[in-house]
């Protein structure tokens, strides 16, 4: 085209970023200069300097680029897609991943030798435990699914990622979200509820990202070239907005100071306890599921070269799946002050849940039909299915444990925490990997990953992992159930608390063995990914991953 | 096959498919909370029930702070075993005051609360302080750093007014004393003791950490432990009111 003509001019978007950015160094440094604890202090300097490098970067991306603005379709009339953001999600995934696996690791070992805390506040147990946790699920677990969603959202609508800067907007402000949160929880900034332990501020920057997020999504698929809006876009965008619905919810809080890192929740005793298991329990069922069924449903049919099972059946169970999850919150609080009422509803809808979770595990899983075969000569595959069995495992657990009767038992113990990583080790972590070692290849025009025998490697070391860490929590689980519940012919409790501490530590170093292996699989897939991306082969011309699914 | 057909209207557009899944995912939600806000049932009338003093509530932002609720619950279940092993079960009004709650999932340790009083000041700061010395099985983490760190009694009183904004009744009286009485409660046979007691019934006063010269973290820690579960007299509770 004529590029030489074109005058190279500032869009609204470059200028009108890099000055907002230019404020919000100004503003952070009155933060940071005004601070009433150090926390907020060295907070405000990090927001002050990602703000300069942002600005920094709006300014090279304009000096460095053509006149001309990368245009919707390249010139055999194809959507150009977009990929530098996904490129990056992919790698942070990466990163986060073994940083999130190899804090749980530590913090397992903790549990085991208790002497692992050192006495230091930083890296205590208390501290560590929402590190591991959100790093795993929001920062490797979320940049997979910001990588994955911007990847299939594209090539399933044929059209190119809305907006300029704002997909690179979104993927590194999520990153730097992730900083803020973690640096913070080593420091003791934290709201003190489980899985939503950022502070206010982290909390306002993750609502403008999301809601830009959002924005990019729903204006991708505005401008798509398919008629039909495909399944795993659904998913995604249930994912999408329902996060949203529950992060501003269970995060209603306010500050002691604008300057200061401390909030009190505006909800108080019952009710937040309800509000915090609403959004508990549907940051599972909407980033955890209904986000990972999203690349599901692309992934599976994609690798193994068959439409999806059928397509009644995703009709069904998406709108059976994300009416239900909402009322299973309550089951995270049977036999509390809670109202019973709440209790049954909570039960009830947990149950139920049951269908719509297997619904989806067997449209994954027949989409293979015909396919079988390549389980056996394709690890990727493999992965991936093992993933949805996972799925189908945990979301029958779940059910049963939200049971009052076998609650009573299970709850407060290993047990839970075992059910979490049949699924978050399972399910998320396997059909992430999946999900990244197709993605992987794609994005760097590659054949296939660099060596599918570390593939193969990384299954089977990771798989033994999962086996070791589950059932060694499901055996102290039951076990300290039963022991806290137990009662000497005399009618006496026959075990102190004490007692069934000591009966855990063998369970204890079980576990971390088998969070091991899962880091050690982990460091061959990051291993596998960095050689792929160097070295890999090159991939013919006619990239087959370029067209849309069906 | 006509719902099946209808369907694909959504799968056509994108702001309805938005609208779709918003009705869809409201409803859980609007049920099972709104009704905790207006239903009288939900939060039992207990007597004795006051917000923290400003020392137990410095306790409890170190106990936030460092994630104990990552280990240890606050809520006993109306089950046997756990009345036996902890007392009375838990009541929704004793957490009336708790921003946010602290009930907990999991119990890598015991329930703390009603642990208020079971053991004395000196057992918690050396058990915080250096686990194993008191109870060689456990794996919990040694907190020694709470007692080397001075609590700043200036800062509670916006942390009070904070709270009362989101609904604790802390009276103009009680935020104005805020740094009075934390130094009142942290100290034996201080002027201030009657008047911190008569703005906080049931509130004791003492040297909690066992070191007369400092104000620590310690103090408000043990402080905010030895109040568990002290405040609501179970006696007066009538626990068939709410049978059905």
């Amino acid at each position: 085209m004529a590029q030489s003509t074109v005058r190279k001019t500032m869009t609204f978007g470059e200028g009108g970023l890099a000055f907002v950015f230019a404020v919000t160094t100004l503003l952070c440094l009155v933060g940071a200069a005004k601070a009433h604890d150090a926390p907020f202090a060295f907070h405000a300097f990090l927001s002050a300097a990602a703000s300069v490098a942002a600005v920094f970067l709006i300014f090279r991306g304009y000096f460095n680029r053509p006149a001309e603005l990368p245009g919707q379709e390249t010139d055999d009339g194809r959507a150009n897609y977009n990929d530098g953001p996904i490129k990056f999600a992919t790698l942070a995934a990466v990163f986060w991943g073994i940083a999130g696996f190899v804090v749980g690791l530590w913090i397992a070992l903790e549990l085991a030798y208790p002497v692992l805390n050192f006495d230091l506040p930083w890296i205590n147990f208390g501290r560590l435990r929402p590190l591991h946790t959100s790093a795993v699920i929001f920062a490797f677990g979320g940049n997979v699914l910001l990588a994955s969603s911007f990847y299939v959202v594209q090539r399933t609508c044929r059209a190119r990622l809305a907006g300029r800067l704002a997909p690179w907007f979104v993927i590194l402000g999520y990153n730097f979200f992730i900083v803020i949160a973690g640096t913070g929880y080593l420091l003791g900034v934290t709201q003190g509820k489980e899985y939503a332990e950022p502070e206010w501020y982290a909390d306002l920057w993750l609502t403008i990202v999301w809601v830009v997020y959002l924005l990019v999504f729903l204006a991708t698929l505005i401008k798509r070239k398919e008629p039909h809006i495909y399944v795993a876009n659904w998913f995604y965008l249930a994912f999408i907005v329902t996060i949203a619905v529950l992060h501003l919810g269970n995060n209603a809080t306010l500050p002691v100071s604008v300057f200061g890192s401390k909030s009190y929740i505006v909800w108080a005793g019952v009710q937040d306890a309800m509000f915090q298991w609403w959004y508990g329990h549907n940051a599972v069922g909407f980033f955890l599921t209904a986000g990972f069924l999203g690349i599901m449903y692309y992934f599976v049919p994609k690798q193994a070269e068959r439409p999806v099972y059928s397509y009644r059946l995703s009709i069904v169970h998406f709108w059976a799946l994300i009416f239900l999850y909402i009322w299973a919150g309550p089951h995270h609080l049977h036999y509390t002050s809670l109202p019973d009422w709440a209790q049954t509803l909570g039960m009830t809808f947990s149950i139920m849940l049951w269908m719509p979770s297997w619904g989806g595990m067997i449209n994954g899983l027949m989409t293979l039909s015909g396919a079988w075969d390549k389980l056996r000569t394709d690890p990727v595959l493999r992965m991936l299915v093992v993933s949805v069995a996972f799925y189908g495992m945990s979301t029958f657990e779940g059910p049963m444990m939200s049971i009052k009767a076998v609650n009573s038992l299970s709850h407060y113990t290993d047990w839970t925490v075992g059910h979490v990583h049949s699924g978050a080790l399972g399910w998320v972590g396997f059909v992430s990997f999946g999900a990244i070692y197709c993605m992987v290849p794609w994005l760097w025009n590659k054949k296939q990953m660099y060596s599918l025998k570390a593939v193969n490697w990384h299954f089977w070391i990771a798989t033994i992992g999962i086996v070791l860490y589950v059932s060694a929590m499901w055996v102290s689980g039951i076990l300290q159930g039963l022991m806290w519940r137990a009662y000497t012919s005399l009618g006496f409790l026959e075990y102190s608390f004490i007692e069934t501490v000591e009966a855990m530590h063998p369970f204890y170093a079980i576990r971390a063995l088998g969070g091991g292996l899962f880091v050690v699989g982990a460091l061959i897939f990051a291993w596998n990914v960095w050689m792929t991306v160097r070295s890999g082969e090159p991939a013919a011309v006619a990239q087959s991953a370029m067209q849309p699914a069906e | 096959m006509s719902v099946m057909a209808k369907h694909a209207i959504l799968e056509k557009n994108s702001i309805l498919l938005l609208i779709g899944i918003l009705l869809v995912i409201s409803i859980g939600g609007l049920v099972e909370i709104a009704p905790l806000f207006y239903l009288k049932s939900t939060i039992e009338k207990v007597d004795g029930m006051r917000p923290y003093t400003p020392l137990e509530l410095a306790g409890r932002t170190v106990y936030v702070r460092e994630g104990c609720y990552v280990c240890h619950s606050q809520q006993v279940r109306p089950l046997r075993d756990e009345v036996e092993r902890y007392g009375h079960y838990s009541l929704a009004a004793e957490s009336m005051y708790d921003h946010p709650f602290q009930w907990g999932s999991k119990r890598t340790g015991p329930d703390l609360s009603r642990v208020g009083g079971k053991y004395s000041d000196e057992w918690h700061v050396a058990h915080l302080s250096n686990p194993r010395s008191v109870v060689p099985q456990s794996v919990m983490p040694g907190y020694a750093f709470l007692a080397r760190t001075d609590l700043d009694p200036k800062a509670l009183a916006g942390h009070m007014e904070t709270l009362r904004l989101v609904g604790v009744p802390y009276t103009d009286e009680q935020i104005k004393n805020a740094a009075k009485d934390i130094k009142a409660q942290a100290t034996p046979d201080d002027a201030g003791i009657a008047e911190l007691q008569q703005r906080y019934a049931k509130s004791t006063a003492r040297d909690w950490d066992g070191n007369p010269s400092r104000i620590t973290e310690m103090d408000a820690l043990v402080a905010y432990l030895q109040m568990m579960g002290t405040l609501v007299d179970l006696k007066l509770y009538n626990e068939k009111a709410n049978l059905r």
